[in-house]
């Protein structure tokens, strides 16, 4: 899992089935500083993110799929939940 | 998943039976911002999408699981037409 911050989102009505449920919001990937840290990225919303939101994130489809409980669904990347507190207590 | 345009078509007569019926798009992949992003690739359309259209497109493994028939060998496939783009801190609601 990584960590992002919502920073917006995506409305689509003509969709595959499988995403239908969801919300699409917009994620930039963040350290645990909570720096930018890589290209923005579309992730299916399971834990009602809001913008702004520190979220955790799961880019792997098989445990998307397994979240979703279809073991076909066309998905990868989802929001699976939203971050209280890092504490980074050593230098990594 | 990821944000693109498709910028326009790719005809094929002969190819893998598994892509039978299925349209080939030419997409540029955006970024946050619905800046081109990248070189453009060619991706299956799952969603009767047209050309200027801002599509949700999606690569790997999932790329062939949106396609009607899901053994096919499909890298890149679009799985949804953008409607609006709300970023308050970017692209300012663009589509």
């Amino acid at each position: 899992m990584t960590l992002g911050r919502v920073i917006g989102s995506v409305v689509s009505t003509v969709k595959l089935e499988a995403l239908s449920g969801y919300k699409i919001l917009m994620v930039q990937p963040v350290d645990p500083r909570g720096e930018d840290a890589g290209a923005v990225t579309l992730a299916l919303d399971t834990v009602q993110a809001g913008e702004g939101d520190t979220v955790l994130i799961i880019d792997e489809g098989n445990s998307s799929r397994m979240i979703v409980g279809d073991s076909m669904a066309p998905i990868r990347t989802m929001i699976v939940g939203i971050v209280d507190e890092v504490n980074m207590e050593a230098n990594g | 998943m990821k944000l693109g345009r498709v910028i326009g078509s790719v005809m094929s007569t002969q190819k893998v039976d598994s892509f039978e019926g299925v349209k080939l798009l030419l997409l540029q992949p955006l970024n946050e911002n619905l800046e081109a992003a990248g070189d453009p690739l060619i991706a299956c359309d799952a969603m009767q999408a047209g050309p200027g259209d801002v599509v949700l497109w999606e690569g790997g493994r999932e790329a062939a699981l949106g396609l009607e028939n899901w053994y096919n060998p499909s890298d890149a496939t679009i799985m949804g037409i953008v409607d609006r783009v709300y970023a308050p801190g970017g692209s300012g609601g663009r589509s």
